[in-house]
């Protein structure tokens, strides 16, 4: 863990000429950024690896940093799934670090990627003051960017009170740091994601109340034959399921979440069944809670691709994903995309576009047997997510359950009354013209949270289905995260010149 | 810590009446079915939240040293008045804003927790770094 | 839910046909077509709205609503720009509350002893024309504007200088537009001109005709896209600009601040990257960071040399600004014309048409003028101001 710098001390520096750019650079140490990562580097490239987070693993494979005193090493890491597959990314990540191939940067968010004829330039900012080395700028001849995903959410009465979070994050606190976030849960919303969240907390020890999923199992049934391609993965929910009825947890579908009560923080839930057409009836009891975990499945984080104007289309999901081709190529030379980015998939899918799409950015054959192996196992976990996606839809009478109150941009606290005003009252008939009027997604989180949300209200409001367009208006951000004014003064200086921040892959 | 709720199995507790009010920062409420017993004496580490002590392991960020101890909320919003503490966990909502030895805006989720921090509400109408000095290294 | 029928009448209401007959066609729904069919319809003219796209979606979306007097040198654009003033704060003023038209006053900084003797001349010369310009010593920038850097060499404070949230202005003026009789018609593309002869008589889009004696190009940086449907020239470049955008702050900014060097970047022709910073607080609490201005045609992607150029000129200014972070940037492409003037009035080279655009960066402030001034001529009646200097076969225009 870093400690951190008193203010005043010089960062390290890397002591590298900041004009040798890299072969490749990945952004994302999750499944697919570190699958992409070292097989570039086995590919004899010079690779450098960016990624937020402290520990490679991503979202997916989250886990606690080792107890003090202790090596963290690969056999040691315990994560929620695929422990075999990741203990094995790491071994090789480790490997191509200390043969100095692969430069890995923990703790670095990358902020702003643009291309030029040299190839691309990658700014990124430490996510804590005491990250040593630090690299901010980085030039690289190919670009594969393994962003990730995250929860997708729907506003409902209550959502903003302190207990309520995402599944993903009451799952990450448990999962990063064993922190329970609440003793009983309710999990809602829809995907299989919300039987490994209530599975992992019923384990820990809280005590899950619900697993409260909008689906019918029956949209399964029609589906068997996606199922079937990828076999782990009906192993994976059956240990779910084993996992929910020994801790006795309720699993109830066609039930939503219709409203949140408590004061100043959560304190019981009411839930609502579903009709054949989507649409919540009236609530039901309260049931007491102390903590509800919402997952609607979730949104890839586009706006390094769309910083560089990759082409973009809707997933069977709904989502924004971005177009690859049969070697997770994007539309921009240069470019590859793996991942959740390209459609939300599941981790071995990560892993297997991250390893294609690092075959091809180092020049390595692709159309050899491991290839085509890795493409037929991308073609049948995206068989099976699409099989997943149209399972789990946003239900459609979704809206229903909101009141002229519910909080829908959470960041600057715009109400349900007023997006519907935007389109009733000053005619706005498409998201980002909501977005302009009402100041949803305009917050510190830039439509992250409420983005799905808006687009589904604004494209509701005209009688239409959502187009790219609507999510675009809230998946574009030509700044990718907060940066202060003083990093981005730095900027316009391409040759790295200045500070000595930049790094190059001249040294390993 | 003198939670005697600390150990034991959780998974038969459906008593509604043992989730207390965990929006105060009574750190000693906190415990929330920790299992594994290594971790029991591990909480070495002591965050000063708005003047109270909080205890942390190494390894927690602040968001999950402040939850672990039943503190839901910390940050008021600027429109309404409403309190908001962690809501996605993983950085990308930014609800869990929290003032980190006088660093304004950090993200409580993402940020790791070190003996002896001092942690502060920013209020809405405050802001400390309009008043600071530039530049700073650390200062982001 | 059920979806609304949009008020005014959107096409099929009724009428047998999708064809509609009006008196007036403005084509473009930025602030400038919005702005022109208000006062069109006000005065009792039938008039549609159309664009290709979402009204405000344009450049209208992408400025900081800037409603200026101060960055003008004498001249038509100034004199446009003061009596846009006039109906700002006159025929506008009952609805400004609307569109968050908050008249806060610009303050201009000079940095250097030759920059301020060249404001101080301007302000003269301001004066002599009738707008309301201080000057102001270095001594007495601080009470102004507190966080400003010690250092500078004197300034300006005009107070009539303005500011309005301008996607809400849009959305505002048609709902009024709608509410006197007009029609909006959104996501319909101007594919074509309706022609008896020479004259222009009103539009065609994919889904119907539009019958209209006078058709209005107010299509802003796609208004040469436009022009050329009637067989006429109209020389109006893109000029890209980006905006920075920062958290949320209390309040710390009183006006809107920029530097004296603004005003000769407004009107130089030159394609390289300029940047002179633009810079001012929202009611929404996050701080608006301009400006930069290059010609580069419509290419979307961040610019480091712009986001760069910005990020300095802010803290050239403002240094405690240095540790705030900026949570978002956008971009928009401003009409521009060679001769830095925007086109209004009929156009002689094709009669039916008029033109209402080319207003560069000044478009949101010169709205309330444009439209108004072009609604009179419209009803055949005076103009309030000549409007020769902006007459579409201008020479200024002319290869």
């Amino acid at each position: 863990m870093p400690t951190p710098v008193e203010s005043g001390t010089s960062e390290l520096r890397d002591p590298r000429d900041p004009r040798d750019p890299f072969d490749v650079a990945v952004v994302g140490a999750g499944p697919a950024g570190l699958a992409a990562a070292v097989t570039a580097a086995a590919g004899g490239r010079s690779v450098l690896l960016l990624d937020a987070g402290e520990r490679p693993g991503g979202q997916f494979w989250r886990h606690p940093p080792p107890a003090p005193g202790s090596a963290e090493g690969e056999d040691t890491v315990r994560v929620h799934h695929d422990g075999a597959r990741f203990a094995a990314l790491r071994r090789a990540l480790a490997h191509h670090v200390a043969r100095g191939r692969l430069t890995h940067r923990p703790g670095h968010q990358v902020w702003l990627v643009t291309r030029d004829e040299d190839g691309f330039l990658i700014e990124s900012t430490p996510v804590h003051p005491g990250t040593a080395p630090v690299t901010r700028r980085a030039r690289a001849r190919a670009l594969i960017l393994c962003p990730g995903a995250a929860d997708r959410q729907l506003p409902v009465p209550g959502w903003t009170l302190p207990g309520v979070m995402a599944a993903g994050g009451a799952q990450a606190l448990w999962q990063g740091q064993r922190a329970l976030a609440g003793r009983r849960v309710l999990v809602a919303g829809t995907g299989p994601f919300l039987l490994s969240v209530a599975g992992g907390l019923a384990e820990a020890g809280a005590r899950v109340v619900g697993v409260w999923e909008a689906g019918s199992p029956r949209a399964w049934a029609s589906r068997l034959p996606a199922v079937a391609r990828v076999p782990a993965k009906a192993v994976e929910g059956l240990g779910h399921v084993a996992t929910l009825a020994r801790h006795r947890v309720p699993y109830l579908t066609r039930t939503v979440v219709r409203e949140v009560l408590g004061e100043d923080r959560v304190r019981a839930a009411r839930p609502a069944r579903l009709d054949a057409a989507g649409r919540p009836g009236p609530a039901g009891d309260e049931v007491p809670v102390d903590l509800v975990a919402l997952g609607w499945g979730f949104t890839p984080s586009l706006e390094l691709p769309l910083q560089l104007g990759a082409a973009t289309r809707l997933d069977a999901d709904g989502s924004l994903v971005v177009t690859v081709d049969d070697e997770q190529r994007a539309d921009i030379p240069g470019l590859w995309v793996a991942g959740e980015a390209t459609g939300v998939g599941g981790a071995a899918l990560g892993v297997a576009e991250g390893t294609l799409a690092g075959l091809s950015a180092a020049g390595r054959p692709t159309e050899g047997r491991a290839a085509r192996r890795l493409r037929a196992r991308i073609a049948a976990h995206r068989a099976f997510a699409r099989a997943m996606h149209l399972a789990h839809p946003v239900p459609a009478g979704w809206s229903d359950w909101l009141r002229d109150d519910t909080v829908v941009c959470r960041c600057e606290e715009v109400d349900a009354a007023t997006v519907r005003a935007a389109h009733d009252t000053l005619g706005a008939d498409d998201a980002r013209t909501v977005k302009m009027l009402t100041r949803c997604g305009m917050g510190w989180c830039q439509g992250r949270v409420c983005g799905l949300a808006t687009a589904l209200l604004a494209s509701h409001h005209a009688g239409r289905a959502p187009t790219e367009a609507d999510l675009a208006a809230t998946a574009a951000r030509p700044l990718a995260f907060p940066v202060t004014l003083g990093e981005l003064a730095e900027l316009g200086d391409e040759e790295g010149g200045f500070g000595g921040d930049a790094v190059g892959a001249g040294e390993g | 810590m003198n939670d005697d709720r600390r150990t034991g199995d959780h998974s038969r507790t459906d008593d509604a009446s043992r989730t207390g009010d965990h929006s105060r920062a009574h750190g000693d409420r906190g415990a929330h079915g920790d299992r594994r017993a290594e971790e029991e004496g591990a909480r070495s580490l002591t965050l000063h939240f708005e003047g109270r002590a909080l205890p942390a392991r190494p390894g927690q960020t602040v968001g999950g040293a402040l939850v672990a101890a039943g503190v839901t909320a910390w940050r008021t919003t600027r429109g309404r008045g409403r309190p908001r503490g962690l809501f996605c966990g993983i950085g990308l909502c930014f609800d869990c804003l929290l003032t980190v030895d006088g660093r304004p805006d950090r993200r409580a989720c993402l940020e790791p927790a070190v003996d002896g921090m001092r942690l502060t509400v920013t209020n809405p109408g405050e802001h400390p770094r309009a008043d600071e000095e530039a530049p700073d290294a650390d200062a982001r | 839910m059920n979806g609304r029928a949009r008020e005014g009448g959107a096409a099929g209401g009724g009428a047998a046909a999708d064809d509609l007959s009006f008196d007036v066609a403005v084509v473009g729904a930025g602030a400038v077509g919005a702005a022109t069919a208000f006062f069109a319809a006000r005065a009792g003219l039938r008039v549609a709205v159309l664009d290709r796209g979402a009204p405000g979606g344009g450049t209208s979306s992408a400025g900081e609503g800037n409603v200026l007097v101060s960055d003008k040198d004498i001249g038509p654009e100034l004199d446009l720009a003061r009596h846009s003033q006039r109906v700002w704060r006159e025929e506008l003023a009952e609805h400004g509350h609307h569109w968050e038209f908050e008249s806060k006053g610009g303050v201009v900084v000079a940095a250097t002893l030759a920059s301020r003797d060249a404001l101080r001349a301007l302000t003269a010369r301001q004066r002599a024309a009738g707008v309301v310009a201080l000057d102001v010593g270095p001594d007495e920038l601080g009470a102004l504007e507190p966080g400003l850097r010690p250092g500078l060499a004197g300034g300006a404070h005009y107070p009539e200088d303005a500011q309005v949230q301008p996607v809400l202005l849009v959305a505002h003026l048609l709902r009024l537009a709608r509410a006197a009789g007009a029609t909006v018609l959104p996501h319909e593309p101007v594919t074509g001109l309706l022609r008896s002869g020479e004259r222009v008589t009103g539009v065609r889009t994919p889904r119907r005709s539009v019958v209209a004696p006078a058709v209005v190009n107010a299509a802003g940086t796609w208004a040469g896209e436009v022009a050329a449907l009637a067989g006429v020239r109209l020389p109006v470049l893109p000029r890209r600009g980006f905006v920075l955008v920062t958290e949320p702050l209390p309040p710390t900014i009183r006006h809107k601040v920029y530097a004296a060097e603004y005003v000769g970047d407004v009107g130089s022709s030159d394609a390289a990257l300029q940047s002179s910073p633009v810079i001012e607080g929202t009611p929404a609490g996050t701080v608006l960071i301009g400006s930069t201005r290059e010609r580069v045609g419509f290419d979307r992607r961040p610019s480091r040399a712009a986001l760069g150029a910005l990020a300095r000129g802010a803290l050239g200014l403002f240094p405690a600004l240095h540790a705030v972070r900026a949570i978002r940037a956008y971009h928009g492409f401003r009409p521009y014309c060679p001769d830095h003037l925007p086109v209004i009035g009929p156009d002689p080279r094709a009669p039916g048409l008029w033109h209402a655009c080319g207003h560069e960066g000044a478009g949101i402030g010169l709205s309330a003028g444009t439209g108004q001034l072009l609604a009179q001529a419209l009803t055949g009646g005076p103009t309030a101001l000549d409007l020769a200097p902006f007459a579409p076969d201008r020479k200024g225009l002319a290869a």
